[in-house]
């Protein structure tokens, strides 16, 4: 499907979403408690049928934490970008989709490991490159005792 | 007979319990410092726990504080095989937030220099594997020939393996006048050489027994796992973004996407070897007619980025490199992510090596050619 065609099928599909076309792939926004549900038939759907998890992002916002999926569909060949923010700031907490798209349960635990965001429902949440009680780098209110950033 | 059986089943707890080894952070085999946590039963890998960090030098962070000219050169320490991919990807990156076009002169050098620096990978890649199976004259064939592409990376950006030659808006310097005529001299070189390494290896008896058959990966694993590259494509998943979202020159050549459907470590080979030749038909078709013009663009001295999201996907040696840039207007990044072909690629060590012998552990992590700085950032 090329871009138009998926955003006129995703707005049938998911009324509640808001949906508009990004720089460059459609973006789909969708609420915290719905994210789950969407993914799965995201994946499911056989017009869809997103299989491929490309990449998982955690960005530090003012407000709140927001995680940004990119995914094609091997099949079709069309790729979107899913995304979600987190109620909390302080304690972020988001449901997995380690469930829907195995490679997510890394990339969960690194988003994990560098900005502390919590995933529900997921196996194995330990830190991935950092040693426990180390702080979370990528939050922007990580202060950098070493001064290995800023100089 | 029946009376040594016995004893052996009275006295032997060792093979019934199940015991964890710790592969790494140092063994030769990993290249580089990735620890594995390996739950035996005897011989036989029951589970293989990949704990990564050793070398993480937090380059996501580093890289909100710097410029984006700035980030191009750390984006070499990630991947330093295919350091002028990775380059390549930022550079794109920007250019297309800033909707700027680069010259034609660009585009084919650049793809000229992603397809010598795969080649340099798949031959390191090579001559490195040939080790872990036992074999150490393929290393010497290998390097031999890397050798002669890092002497081009020198005399053309001054630098053998961390090139840093993209900058946003072009190249850092026009090509070498030599660069041409090197390369074709090269060329015609490792078309003779390339059959050597396969009758050096690929026929080999011993290579064949220890990889056909062996580290299974079906092709919905690979997909879930999203494991890219020749060991995504091994198993038969279509993942080259030249093909599916071409950039620089690649729309201009004709190349075959080396798929397989074997799925085994013996595939996963022999698309690495296939696409070493794909890779010289690339540099043939575009070595003759690099177009005249500027190398680079006059770029502004700093650059600021418009406010919103950028993705670019290209295609390393290791599989699919991504960058993604959230960018607030300023001058660096807001967010900078770098989907990293070898994290992917890494988790799903523990489900073709499962039920394999130790000794194969090392085979199958090899034919995924991690690289750990990769992996860590």
């Amino acid at each position: 499907m090329t871009n138009d065609e998926l955003k006129t099928v995703l707005t049938e599909r998911f009324p509640a979403a808001e949906i508009k076309q990004g720089f460059q792939y459609v973006e789909m926004i969708v609420k915290a408690e719905d994210l789950h549900e969407t993914a799965v038939q995201l994946k499911q759907t056989d017009e869809f049928y997103f299989d491929y998890l490309i990449c998982l992002t955690g960005i530090d916002y003012p407000e709140n934490m927001g995680i940004t999926y990119h995914l094609e569909s091997v099949k079709h060949r069309h790729v979107m970008v899913l995304k979600v923010r987190t109620s909390d700031r302080v304690n972020p907490a988001i449901d997995t989709v380690s469930d829907v798209w195995i490679t997510a349960k890394y990339h969960e635990r690194e988003v994990y490991d560098l900005l502390g965001v919590h995933f529900n429902n997921h196996t194995d949440l330990r830190r991935l490159f950092l040693e426990d009680g180390w702080g979370f780098p990528l939050r922007k209110d990580y202060v950098d005792e070493v001064r290995i950033v800023e100089r | 007979m029946s009376e040594i059986r016995e004893v052996i089943v009275k006295t032997d707890r060792l093979a019934t319990d199940k015991y964890q080894v710790n592969m790494g952070p140092q063994h030769p085999s990993t290249h580089g410092v990735l620890r594995l946590l390996v739950t035996l039963e005897g011989e036989k890998v029951l589970n293989v726990q990949p704990h990564t960090g050793y070398i993480h030098s937090g380059i996501e962070k580093m890289c909100e504080a710097i410029t984006y000219p700035q980030i191009i050169h750390l984006t070499d320490r990630m991947d330093y095989l295919s350091a002028h991919m990775s380059n390549e990807a930022v550079a794109l990156c920007v250019e297309n937030a800033l909707q700027i076009e680069v010259p034609d002169r660009v585009k084919y050098i650049r793809t000229i220099m992603d397809e010598l620096t795969r080649l340099a990978s798949h031959q390191l890649w090579w001559c490195v594997y040939g080790m872990d199976l036992g074999a150490l004259t393929t290393f010497f064939y290998g390097l031999r020939d890397r050798e002669l592409i890092l002497d081009i990376f020198e005399e053309t950006c001054g630098a053998r393996m961390t090139v840093s030659y993209n900058t946003p808006g072009g190249l850092m310097f026009d090509i070498h006048p030599n660069f041409q005529k090197r390369v074709k001299d090269y060329i015609k070189y490792f078309k003779t050489k390339l059959p050597e390494y396969d009758k050096l290896l690929t026929g080999n008896v011993i290579m064949r027994e220890r990889t056909e058959g062996i580290g299974y990966l079906t092709l919905e694993d690979a997909i879930d796992f999203g494991v890219t590259g020749p060991s995504g494509r091994a198993s038969g998943f279509s993942s080259d973004v030249r093909k599916h979202q071409p950039y620089s020159a690649y729309p201009l050549v004709k190349f075959n996407e080396i798929l397989d459907h074997r799925c085994d470590s013996l595939a996963r080979y022999e698309v690495r070897i296939l696409e070493m030749w794909e890779s010289i038909s690339i540099i043939e078709q575009l070595i003759d007619n690099i177009p005249e013009g500027d190398y680079a663009l006059k770029m502004k001295g700093v650059l600021k980025l418009p406010e919103g999201e950028f993705y670019q996907r290209v295609e390393t040696a290791r599989g699919e490199f991504g960058v993604f840039i959230v960018s607030d207007g300023k001058k660096n990044p807001y967010r900078i992510k770098f989907r990293s072909p070898g994290f992917s690629n890494l988790f799903a060590l523990n489900n073709m090596a499962k039920g394999h012998k130790i000794a194969d552990l090392v085979a199958i992590m090899s034919t995924l050619d991690l690289i750990i700085p990769d992996i860590d950032r």
